[in-house]
């Protein structure tokens, strides 16, 4: 079985994003990025379903510059076999991302495709779904267990009344929750092999895939500034506080 | 313009959500009609027809439709899209899975996550976990947007008549089956509609221990969250989870005990009226959006509280 992977290069989760002065979108020059959480969960989960037996190559992926190669590369260090990089602007929309992707799972005959829940720049928990619809593969969206066997994976899906499960046919599209699986780090030598792994390079016209995106960042402005309040000595003037300064008990 | 809502239901009863995504619906202007998909749902369509607003329901009753799966209801969506301008749905886990499935077929953008109507073609979103806020401009001839219920107030459930008609259209879930639900009871009220919510963090030490945030949340009719570090640590289930990844949340109070105040967590709670942090942490970070903060072991504090509400 082979699964494909697709993972996407952000600013990493610790840092807190700037916002360009004339608010005309996030400034993200010389900002840590790292591979999307989401993403490292999804190169796990192959990672294991390989080290079981399930899978016998994955090859990973990724839709952006060059940079993003670096991206690649920590997953070949992980334990990925192939790695491809289709060249285009970082930032693309979703759907364009999808129908790149769909193209690469097409032509590698990917049984499964694993990704990320959510990008946790764009926040947009879409891809992984569009990619499924454009297939017609079924999808396990937000999983937090994932069983393959004999043509399907049963998957638990982390919903919001609770979990529930599926049993989708392969080839199918699963997308990543945080509590799947604990992400090992990649090792030194394994870091240096990876260097030797293969990874193309593709572009969207090679793919055939027309990058169009009907949608236009008006503006990106900082949140509103929530001002620090005060600190209280004690649970009594906590509680008299809510009551006749906040008022929001009674 | 017209706009159809996919509501959220569980077969009996409407999910609150579906309320803010119609009045989202409403402020794009033009007719709001809604789209009840599921079995046996008769109640949830009587629901719908008299929110204020809505002038049409389709009801499409079929057991495939029972699980609100993704593979067959964007299908089915997709068959009634040709008439609307917008489609939205509650950016909940079950419109998050479903609409960019819609989006993708219909060969459009997904907007994610509106907080704000500016305009028919222009919305407001959070982004990189709140701590950006996109206006964002769509030419798309379809709008598929999944709503942020916080952004926006409930509809008024009752009051409207709205016409009922039938879909006929059955298109299975071939490729994808459902097997089982294992879903949490509560007799408090659910976390995104609840005006209080009281959480726990890591410092809670153990799922046990959540009892003592129950005694407050008995007194104040509260709902319990959690912080990702505590479901991880096993101590209370996912579905309780606020944050980024989790659920987004704006009650009237909410008190954070014992619990650090992480960016993704701020993400799903700081548009709150009023916060109250307990932390004996005096350099946590939640004190810095805290309203009252207060500086405690919360194993003292929290029983106090308790007996002095
Ligand atoms: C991609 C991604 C997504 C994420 N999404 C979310 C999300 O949706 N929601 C979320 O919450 N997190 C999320 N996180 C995790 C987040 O980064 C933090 O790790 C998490 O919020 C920490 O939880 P915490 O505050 O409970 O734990 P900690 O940071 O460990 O804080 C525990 C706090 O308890 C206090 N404490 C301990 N004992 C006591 C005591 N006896 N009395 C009083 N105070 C005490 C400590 O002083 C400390 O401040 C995400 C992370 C990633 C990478
Ligand atoms: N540019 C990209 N390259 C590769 N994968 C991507 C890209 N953008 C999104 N994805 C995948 O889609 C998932 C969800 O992203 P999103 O829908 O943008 O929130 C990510 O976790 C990735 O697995």
């Amino acid at each position: 079985m082979k699964i494909l992977v697709a993972v996407k290069r952000v600013i990493d989760y610790n840092v807190k994003v700037r916002i360009k002065s004339d608010h005309t979108n996030v400034d993200l020059t010389n900002t840590k990025m790292s591979m999307n959480p989401f993403c490292e969960i999804a190169v796990e989960e192959a990672i294991r379903l390989k080290e079981k037996g399930v899978a016998s190559e994955i090859v990973v992926a990724t839709i952006g510059s060059k940079a993003c190669q670096e991206t690649l590369r920590t997953a070949l260090a992980l334990g990925a076999d192939r790695a491809i990089q289709v060249e285009a602007e970082d930032a693309l929309d979703s759907l364009s991302v999808a129908k790149l992707l769909a193209k690469l799972a097409t032509d590698e005959n990917a049984d499964l495709v694993i990704m990320g829940k959510q990008a946790i720049d764009s926040d947009n928990n879409q891809t992984g779904q569009m990619l499924a619809a454009l297939l017609d593969y079924p999808q396990a969206t937000f999983a937090s267990e994932v069983v393959v066997e004999g043509g399907e994976a049963v998957v638990t899906r982390e919903v919001d009344g609770g979990l529930q499960t599926l049993a989708i046919q392969l080839p199918a599209v699963i997308t990543t929750d945080l509590r799947l699986n604990e992400p090992r780090f990649a090792k030194l030598p394994d870091i240096m092999k990876a260097k030797r792994k293969p990874l193309d390079v593709k572009t969207p016209e090679e793919l055939g895939v027309e990058i169009k995106s009907n949608l236009e960042i008006v503006s990106v402005t900082p949140p509103p500034e929530r001002s620090g309040g005060v600190k209280v000595t004690s649970v009594s003037e906590l509680v008299e506080k809510l009551k006749n300064e906040a008022k929001v008990i009674s | 313009m017209s706009v159809l809502v996919i509501s959220e239901h569980d077969n009996s009863t409407l999910k609150p959500a579906t309320l803010n995504t119609i009045t989202a619906a409403i402020e794009v202007g033009g007719d709001v009609h809604v789209l009840v998909a599921g079995k046996g749902s008769q109640s949830v369509v009587s629901q719908v027809s008299t929110i204020v607003g809505v002038s049409k329901v389709f009801v499409a009753d079929n057991a495939v439709y029972e699980h609100q799966l993704a593979e067959n209801i964007s299908k089915l969506v997709v068959e009634l899209a040709s008439d609307y301008s917008h489609i939205m749905t509650p950016a909940t886990t079950t419109g998050k899975n479903l609409l960019p499935r819609v989006a993708a077929l219909l060969d459009v953008a997904q907007i994610s996550d509106i907080i704000q109507v500016e305009s028919s073609d222009t919305f407001v979103r959070p982004v990189y976990a709140g701590n950006a806020i996109a206006t964002v401009k769509s030419t798309d001839v379809t709008k598929v947007i999944t709503v942020r219920s916080t952004g926006f107030d409930a509809a008024v459930p009752e009051g409207g008549n709205a016409n009922q008609v039938t879909v006929e259209q059955v298109i299975e879930s071939n490729k994808c089956r459902f097997v089982s639900d294992q879903l949490v009871e509560s007799d408090r009220p659910e976390l995104t509609a609840a005006s209080v919510i009281v959480s726990g963090g890591r410092g809670m030490g153990s799922g046990d221990n959540f009892k003592l945030l129950e005694g407050v949340a008995d007194k104040l009719g509260a709902a319990i969250g959690a912080s990702r570090a505590a479901v991880d640590a096993g101590f209370v289930p996912n579905d309780m989870q606020v944050g980024q990844t989790g659920k987004t949340v704006a009650p009237d109070l909410y008190v954070a005990v014992g619990i650090s105040g992480a960016i993704q967590h701020l993400a799903g709670m700081k548009d709150s009226k009023v916060i109250v942090a307990i932390n004996k942490d005096e350099d946590a970070p939640i004190f810095q959006i805290a309203d009252y903060g207060l500086v405690a072991d919360l194993f003292e504090a929290v029983p106090e509280l308790e007996s002095s509400l």
